[in-house]
């Protein structure tokens, strides 16, 4: 199962309310606003390195870029993936996106 | 048709009635959907949990502009959309129980047609469960 989130976490409580849904062998990516959770730094931090230890989260490079972030902005471990990728991980996977 | 196709579909709703067009847009859908005979769930969570809360009042002079569509929530039944699963902790946080959501029942064809609850108060491994086991997830 891949869980989308396109929304801030800090306008939403989508992220939050996704990652309690969110399993082992799950997958989620982060893309436009919610880019933003995977940020450093950010109140959510703690919370995605913490899932990080039980599924893989992605986060949509050209999303992070159009907002002035860098890949170096990143929380470490968070996968980086172009438009491909994203269309790949949704090819493989049931899509539950969390509006 | 006898090779028919029956896929599980989750419709996930998140949003309250009212302030947005999500829910009654998500209502429609699954109305529309239940004439297609597919394994239809519903799953209310977060705010969506408030568009179960039993009193609703609107009407054309209430002046909010909107119908209440709540009371189509008591046909789901009839349309055999009777699996519909609220989240415990969105209840809890917002300080609701059970039985402040409407009753929505459905007849159980296989138990000579007992009227039985459709609401189930889940827990988020539930829901997570629940959502691993689609083939479709549509959300709200």
């Amino acid at each position: 199962m891949l869980h989308t989130v396109n929304k801030s976490p800090f306008q939403t409580n989508s992220l939050e309310t996704c990652l309690r849904f969110a399993r082992a062998s799950h997958s989620v990516l982060l893309f436009e606003d919610g880019i933003y959770g995977a940020l450093k730094g950010t109140r959510l931090e703690s919370l995605i390195t913490d899932s990080l230890k039980s599924y893989s989260i992605y986060v949509l490079v050209p999303d992070v870029e159009a907002r002035g972030m860098r890949i170096g902005d990143v929380i470490d471990g968070v996968k980086p993936v172009d438009y491909a990728g994203f269309v790949d991980l949704a090819a493989e996977n049931t899509v539950q996106a969390w509006l | 048709m006898e090779d028919e196709v029956i896929k599980k579909f989750l419709y996930v709703n998140r949003k309250a009635p009212y302030g947005t067009i999500y829910a009654l847009e998500s209502l429609e859908v699954v109305l529309i959907g239940a004439a297609f005979d597919q394994d239809v769930s519903l799953a209310f969570i977060d705010d969506g949990v408030y568009q179960l809360k039993k009193d609703q009042k609107t009407s054309v002079d209430s002046g909010i502009g909107m119908k209440d569509f709540s009371k189509t929530y008591l046909a789901l039944g009839d349309y055999d959309v009777n699996k519909i699963y609220v989240d415990k902790a969105s209840l809890d946080e917002r300080g609701l129980t059970a039985d402040d959501l409407m009753e929505l029942v459905y007849e159980d064809e296989d138990d000579d047609y007992k009227e039985k609850s459709s609401i189930s108060i889940v827990n988020q491994d539930e829901l997570a469960l629940l959502m691993e086991q689609q083939d479709v997830v549509l959300s709200f």
